[in-house]
Order: structure tokens, then C-alpha cells, then sequence
């Protein structure tokens, strides 16, 4: 188990690469990255039980969708860390035959991988199936998934919400990231999501509210509080509050740099807000 | 002219469903998926035996899609059950995304595909679902022409590693191919040879490509008739074959003319061999409510429009 300053650095790290990454190809999705970065973090590193090598089949271990998948940038940085593959290669991030493609996908070959995401709303269904091929292997592992809450606008989500409690997928762990921001703006401005923990609950699922969502020691209590409520008849659904752009202080609070790169200044500020810690790429 | 006897009229689906109860017995890794049309299906036998591989997904076929694909992960193979309209279209995004670009080992087996569905109307008969399948890159395509057939077809695609989108329909239909076949993706099968003209059919249409071969003899006229289940890969060497003995063909499919079995092989005589093609499809048109029977005449999709495409094809070729 490392230390909570462990994670931490490594979070920085993490965010190093994400606003590295974006500048160097001028696209990209920072602000969703940054906010969750240390959920990333800490389901790498400290939660999820893990092979030391990728199978497509993940049979015997924990295993992770991202549903959201345009903040693929804090993916490849943390799957990268963690040795899914060579670091360098997040310097080939969004360029031509690159792994590392706009949106993550299994169409390469990228280790880590299990489905492609970029097209919202699909990966609830996909983590669903997974986790009724685990019970169906006898396999105790958990899957956890990610998913945006504009992403939630999603009609197929609900499909997915629905069967999930309706079934009692309980070996699922799906987070939501409640930043509030989408697109277009605020998510109650733009569609309204109301209180999403309670429209979880009403569809059957035990919900935990993560106030904290980029407080590593509350997002660790809580995934660990989570994983206890599985395997009791109810999916379980975490609401994590984050802040958008979290760790670079002219991106947060704001919807601004959802999908929008820093140019060299800002660049030079972000990184200088986020000391190196593990070294850069 | 080679004989094709009807074993007895039955429903393609019923013979997808006889592969499923087969497979559910032999493949442990084969489970099912369906959205709310177990008995359209033909599903209850496979449910029955296997409850546990079984996953009624309600009235939600874009979960159902996502949930198979999520079922390869841990080495499934998920079939997955609706009709042809609500395994296309409704979905043709979750198909792309999770499926097909996702590499997964899905079989997507789509009921009621097409006009004959017949009195439920244009809403539930759809005429672009071969289309939009085939766009797909990596997906197999396959429609299937009688009961013996789709049988074989379910239990082939069990053991094809990819994406696969199984089409068969609702009315009873002639059985007439060989219930030992042995089925082979992407290998065309010559029901009848001939020299004046190539029939090339898919689906309910094989059997009413056979009647026209059978009429134009009468008129002194010898068709080569193909069957190809697979329209994708397309077996274009079986297809060059012929025309280049025949010099002319009549492609025939209960589906829109645009995007079809006739514009892929459209598409590689025009690239290998050119020569005069007619068209026995729709004619970019929904369908509407009617008999099965009732609406292949009237939307020119039977034996009488293969003769009559047939002797316009000869005209063209003289």
C-alpha cells in the first residue's frame, strides 16, 4: 500500500503528462482529465486488484471502462505509469499511427484497453456485460466504470441503470464524475440532471456521495466503502463531486477547457503550478 | 434442370432457433440475449436448458448491445435477438462503437427482417439493415434462405471469430436445402448451372430465383442460379465465374436496391468484368401492411419479376 504522499506525487505527475500531452498535438480534453486525476490514481494504484499483464479477458482480476472517453489523456498517462505500456509513448498522443488515438479503443492493440469510448453513453451497458461474464466465470472481481454526468443525458444510460438494479448486478462499481460541467456549460443549465444519487437509488442501486472527489483519502475510503456494498444485491454507484481542471487554477471552476489545449504560456504555468515528480515522459 | 424438393414450408427463425437449442448444448461459451421477443426468436428451448446464459434485457436494445459486447470480455460469445429493424438501425451506434470498432465477438441474429414480416407494416420492415451491416468494417454479413440453412448459419458463426449479423425472417417458406449442409461463410452455393444468364439470390428470394430458373427453362432459357448467403465477404470468385460464362445477371433480395446484395456485386463486376446487371429489389421504398405473399407482388419481389428482370437482362446482353 503506498502512502497517501505517494499518490500524490504521482497525481501531479499525472498531471504533468495530461497538459504535456494536450499542448504538444493542441487537442485534446484536459479539464475532465485534471478533475479526475486523483480518482485515476486511486483506483490504479490502491483499489483495483490487478495482473502484472493484460488480458483482454481480465479473468482473476479487477477491471476498469471508461465510459467518458474523451479524458483519455489522464487514462494513458496513469495506464502508462503503471506499466500497461511504454511511457514514451504518451509523446505519440493523438498524432498518426499512434496506440494512443483521440478516444481510447481496443483497435490498436492498446494494452489496458478493453472497449472503445468516445460516443457517450455506451459504457454502463458494456461494464454490465462484463460483470454478468464474472458471474458467470465465478470470478469475485469487481468491474468499476467511469461515466460522465452530462454524459448521463444519455438515454441508454437509463436502460443500462435500469437492468443493472433490476438484475442486481452487485459486482458493479460505476462512478460518476458530478463536475457540473459540460459543453455548452453548467449540466443544470444545459439538461438538467437534478439529484442524480437519488435517481440511482430509485432505480434499485446502493449510492455513495463522494463530496471530496479530488481528495485522495476520501475518494480511497470511499471506493473501499464501495466495495464492501458489493455482492449484496444492488449495483453500487459512487457520485463523485470533482472540480473540472483540478490542480491548475486558470482551469478550474469552468467549462472553458473541456476540450481546448494551453498554448506555450500556459503551458509553462500549469507545469509550474505541478512540480515534477516522477519525471516527464 | 436440377430438382429442389420443399421438405415442408417452415420459418427461417424456427431454424435459427433449433441452432440456438443445439448450440446451447454443445458450446458452453454460447449465451443469448433478447429484447422482450423470446417467442418471435424461437428462444424458449435454449432457455429453457440454459437459464443461466439466458438475459432477457427488456424493451432496451441498446443495452442489450453494449451488453454483449461487455459479455466477450471473460469469453462469451453473446447472440443477441430482436428483429432486423431494432437490430440495425435503433442501434446502429452501440454496433459501431462497442461492436465493431471494439473488435468484439458478437452475433448480432435479427428476425423479421424485411417485407415479409407483413401486416405489422413500414415502422417494423426494414429494407436497409443489409446496408448498414455491410458498411461496417469487420462485419460478416449473412442472409440465410430457408430453415435447414439458418440452422447451419447459427451454428457456423458460433465458431467464426468477429462480428457477425445473422439475418432471417418471420413467414413459413419452402425448405428445400440439404439439413446435413455443412454451412461455409463466404462460399457461395450453386444450386443450378446454366449459360444464358447468372441468378444470384439471397434470403426468402433463393427459393423464388429456383421457380423463375424453372419457368425460363420452359421457355428454352438456362439460368445459372447461386445462392449467396454471405454477402459479406462476398464470394466474388464464385460470382466472376459464372458471369463470364453467362454474361449477364440478375441479382435478387428482399431489400432496397441501394446498398444491397446487387450493389456489392454491382461493385465487383464493375472493377473485374462488366457486363448488363437487373436489379430485383425495392426500389428505394418503405414497405406497408399486407400478406407476405400479398407484398413481394406487389413490390416485384417474386418468381414472375426474376423472369421478367431476367428476360430484360437478355435483352440487354443481345
Amino acid at each position: 500500500m503506498a502512502s497517501l504522499q505517494d499518490l500524490a506525487k504521482i497525481a501531479t505527475q499525472v498531471r504533468r503528462d495530461i497538459v504535456r500531452m494536450v499542448h504538444k498535438v493542441n487537442s485534446g480534453h484536459p479539464g475532465g482529465s485534471l478533475g479526475c486525476t486523483e480518482f485515476f490514481v486511486a483506483l490504479y494504484y490502491e483499489i483495483m486488484k490487478l495482473h502484472d499483464t493484460f488480458t483482454m479477458d481480465g479473468i482473476g482480476e479487477d477491471i476498469f471502462f471508461l465510459s467518458n472517453g474523451h479524458i483519455s489523456p489522464v487514462y494513458y498517462s496513469v495506464l502508462a505509469r503503471k506499466g500497461y505500456f511504454p511511457l514514451e509513448e504518451l509523446n505519440t498522443f493523438r498524432m498518426l499511427d499512434s496506440r494512443l488515438q483521440g478516444h481510447p479503443t481496443t483497435h490498436e492493440g492498446l494494452p489496458g484497453v478493453r472497449i472503445a469510448s468516445g460516443s457517450l453513453g455506451q459504457g454502463m451497458s458494456v461494464a454490465i456485460g462484463a460483470a454478468l461474464a464474472k458471474k458467470l466465470n465465478k470470478d469475485e472481481h469487481i468491474v468499476y466504470s467511469l461515466h460522465g454526468d452530462g454524459e448521463l443525458q444519455e438515454g441508454q444510460n437509463w436502460e443500462a441503470i435500469m437492468f443493472a438494479g433490476s438484475k442486481k448486478v452487485d459486482n458493479l462499481i460505476a462512478t460518476i464524475d458530478r463536475n457540473s460541467q459540460q459543453i455548452d456549460g453548467n449540466t443544470e443549465d444545459v439538461m438538467a440532471l437534478g439529484d442524480v444519487g437519488e435517481k440511482f437509488r430509485v432505480f434499485g442501486w446502493d449510492v455513495l456521495e463522494l463530496k471530496e472527489g479530488n481528495d485522495l483519502k476520501a475518494i480511497i475510503d470511499t471506493l473501499k466503502d464501495a466495495k464492501k456494498r458489493s455482492g449484496k444485491g444492488k449495483p453500487v454507484c459512487v457520485i463523485m463531486h470533482t472540480v473540472m481542471g483540478n490542480g491548475v487554477d486558470f482551469m478550474m471552476h469552468t467549462h472553458a477547457w473541456h476540450g481546448k489545449a494551453p498554448n506555450d504560456e500556459q503551458l509553462a504555468i500549469a507545469l509550474d503550478q505541478n512540480e515534477e515528480t516522477l519525471g516527464d515522459y | 434442370m436440377k430438382k429442389y424438393t420443399d421438405q415442408g414450408k417452415k420459418d427461417t427463425r424456427s431454424g435459427f432457433g433449433a441452432g440456438m437449442t443445439e448450440l446451447g448444448r454443445k458450446n458452453p461459451q454460447v449465451v443469448s440475449l433478447c429484447a422482450d421477443l423470446v417467442g418471435s426468436l424461437k428462444l424458449d428451448e435454449f432457455i429453457e436448458e440454459n437459464p443461466d446464459r439466458f438475459f432477457q434485457v427488456g424493451i432496451a436494445e441498446a443495452n442489450m448491445m453494449g451488453i454483449a459486447a461487455g459479455l466477450t470480455i471473460g469469453g462469451y460469445i453473446p447472440f443477441t435477438g430482436t428483429f432486423a429493424n431494432f437490430s440495425t438501425g435503433r442501434v446502429y451506434d452501440q454496433i459501431r462503437q462497442s461492436i465493431a470498432y471494439s473488435g468484439k465477438n458478437v452475433k448480432i441474429c435479427a428476425s423479421h427482417a424485411g417485407l415479409t414480416l407483413g401486416e405489422d407494416g413500414a415502422t417494423h420492415q426494414i429494407l436497409e439493415d443489409i446496408g448498414l451491416m455491410k458498411m461496417l468494417p469487420g462485419m460478416t454479413v449473412i442472409n440465410t434462405c430457408d430453415f435447414n440453412q439458418t440452422k447451419a448459419a447459427t451454428l457456423a458463426i458460433a465458431d467464426h471469430e468477429g462480428p457477425v449479423y445473422l439475418r432471417f425472417g418471420r413467414p413459413k417458406v419452402p425448405n428445400f436445402t440439404d439439413p446435413e449442409q455443412e454451412f461455409h461463410i463466404g462460399k457461395a452455393v450453386m444450386l443450378n448451372e446454366g449459360k444464358d444468364v447468372t441468378v444470384i439470390a439471397t434470403g426468402h428470394l433463393v427459393w423464388e430465383a429456383l421457380q423463375a430458373a424453372e419457368a425460363l427453362e420452359q421457355e428454352g432459357i438456362s439460368a445459372e442460379v447461386i445462392n449467396i448467403h454471405t454477402i459479406k465477404p462476398l464470394d466474388e470468385e464464385t460470382i466472376l465465374a459464372s458471369v463470364r460464362k453467362t454474361g449477364c445477371v440478375v441479382t435478387c433480395e428482399e431489400h432496397n436496391y441501394l446498398g444491397g446484395l446487387g450493389e456489392s456485386v454491382a461493385r465487383t463486376l464493375t472493377v473485374h468484368h462488366p457486363v448488363p446487371q437487373e436489379f430485383v429489389a425495392t426500389r428505394d421504398t418503405f414497405g406497408e401492411s399486407g400478406t407476405s405473399d400479398q407484398l413481394m407482388e406487389k413490390y416485384g419481389l417474386d418468381n414472375k419479376a426474376i423472369k421478367e428482370a431476367v428476360l430484360q437482362v437478355l435483352k440487354r446482353k443481345a
